[in-house]
């Protein structure tokens, strides 16, 4: 069972059409009390980081990840879900975010070449690190497997935790992390990306309490 | 690299697609779910769903095909026709669009794309235009072609995106249903004056139109068509083939269906 977490932030109907198609049980939940309980957990998001902090933190949800991830629920961030779990962001401003992977989020806007259009939108291929092919939600992933973004910001400082990124014309984008404890994030959309993302929501679904070992 | 996507458009009235299909392959050839799910097994990279329905029963058709669409393909969905107001935002993202297309409401009520970027995010707003050489000026058409708005084209994108459109569809009228290759001189025109992703839209007739459009706009992001596809006119499979044997980056996997 999937629990996705919501806050009020973006569209969780292709996320539950994903899981229900791959056959797995997934159910939406705005009660943090049903998050500290969860199997599993997927933080969604679309939009702008302040906004999105600011909603979880005020629904009660940030306490309740951070309380699940303690227990080691496993939780997958997607796109601006992703960026949530990194310590802070600097877009427009500056925000907190839950610390659970050491980094921090920037414009791609000066970091990436200025002839690449922002947003980012579109298909591009995962390289994966060390780390990447020892991670569980990549168990049936290959480098170079396509898959779909959309995003004006990157996680930056975060290699420890690096698992994939992508090449915008010769500068490395940050694609996916694993931090400690199984907590993974994508800044792609798997329920976007064909069947390469049903597969690696099709992994996730089977990592345990506690996660696997490296 | 992000690579350049192949986008197909399906034409829906009344629950149905429009534009003829011809698949020998595909049993139901006009139905926008069986089509949408064939496109995306072949290798498109993301869809365009056109409602051009004009009647309220056929509108809520429209959102249930919709709907069923997006609980079998998982590949990005577009969706345009009708969305005037922010409420035809919600009707349609809440039935599993990623991102909205708006065209007239755009010129009906300037104010639209703002709001709908404040509330949704840049990137689920895009900005399509019909647009058609008029004395020498580029100039935006409403109501599917219909109206000319005395609008400069350029000058409207780029104020579209100032307020908050993340993407462009551009469709030359002059080239639309000619199949003669893309409109390439006003491609570049818009590529020049913003900085978003732009899809081509309207005059592709072979393979070798998707080549040269890539090749000689490089700002050009996306390839969209309708009827080469349905027609079975161009396949997907060899368009990337021919693309990549080119050097122009595109999605290409490898099927893993054993």
């Amino acid at each position: 069972m999937v629990t996705i977490i919501d806050y009020g932030v973006g569209n969780l109907f292709s996320l539950e059409s994903s899981f229900a198609f791959i056959g797995e049980d997934a159910t939406v939940t705005s009660d943090p009390d049903a998050v500290r309980s969860a199997e599993r957990l997927i933080l969604p998001g679309v939009g702008a980081f302040g906004d999105a902090a600011r909603k979880l933190r005020s629904s009660g949800m940030l306490k309740a990840v951070l309380d699940a991830a303690k227990s080691k629920i496993p939780l997958l961030g997607i796109c601006l879900g992703m960026q949530l779990l990194f310590e802070k962001s600097y877009e427009y401003g500056e925000h907190e975010g839950l610390g659970l992977i050491r980094g921090s989020v920037r414009p791609m806007k000066g970091y990436i070449p200025n002839t690449e259009k922002i947003p980012q939108i579109g298909w591009n291929s995962l390289s994966l690190t060390e780390r990447g092919r020892k991670c569980p939600i990549f168990e049936d992933v290959k480098n170079g497997d396509f898959v779909y973004f959309v995003h004006s910001f990157y996680g930056a400082g975060c290699e420890s935790a690096l698992t994939a990124s992508v090449d915008c014309r010769g500068v490395p984008v940050t694609a996916a992390v694993w931090g400690e404890g199984p907590v993974f994030g994508t800044q792609f959309h798997p329920e976007k990306s064909g069947d390469v993302g049903l597969r690696i929501l099709k992994s996730f679904s089977k990592v345990p309490k506690g996660g696997t070992a490296l | 690299m992000i690579t350049k996507r192949i986008i197909p458009c399906l034409d829906v009235r009344d629950g149905r697609v429009v534009k003829g299909v011809n698949f020998k392959d595909l049993a139901d050839v006009d139905s926008p779910v069986a089509l949408a799910s064939y496109y995306s097994d072949a290798g498109a990279d993301e869809l365009v769903f056109y409602d051009i329905t004009a009647s309220a029963e056929g509108r809520r058709i429209f959102t249930d095909i919709l709907a069923e669409a997006a609980r079998r393909v998982f590949i990005p969905l577009t969706v345009g026709g009708g969305v005037s107001t922010l409420s035809d935002f919600e009707r349609v993202l809440r039935c599993g669009a990623d991102k909205v297309s708006v065209n007239s409401g755009a010129i009906k009520d300037p104010s639209l794309i703002g709001e709908a970027a404040k509330r949704y995010g840049d990137q689920c707003v895009v900005i399509s235009a019909d647009v058609k050489r008029v004395n020498g000026q580029f100039r935006v058409f409403a109501r599917g072609g219909r109206d000319d708005t005395g609008l400069e084209a350029v000058e409207w994108i780029k104020r579209c995106v100032g307020n908050g459109a993340g993407e462009v569809v551009l469709n030359s009228m002059d080239t639309d249903g000619v199949r003669g290759g893309f409109d390439l001189e006003m491609l570049r025109a818009v590529c020049e004056a913003v900085s978003v992703p732009v899809i081509a839209s309207g005059g592709a007739g072979s393979v070798e139109d998707f080549v040269t459009l890539f090749r000689e706009v490089p700002g050009v992001d996306a390839g969209l068509a309708a009827s080469v596809f349905h027609f079975g006119q161009i396949k997907i499979g060899d368009l990337k083939a021919a693309l990549a044997a080119e050097g122009i980056p595109v999605r290409i996997w490898e099927r893993n269906d054993g």
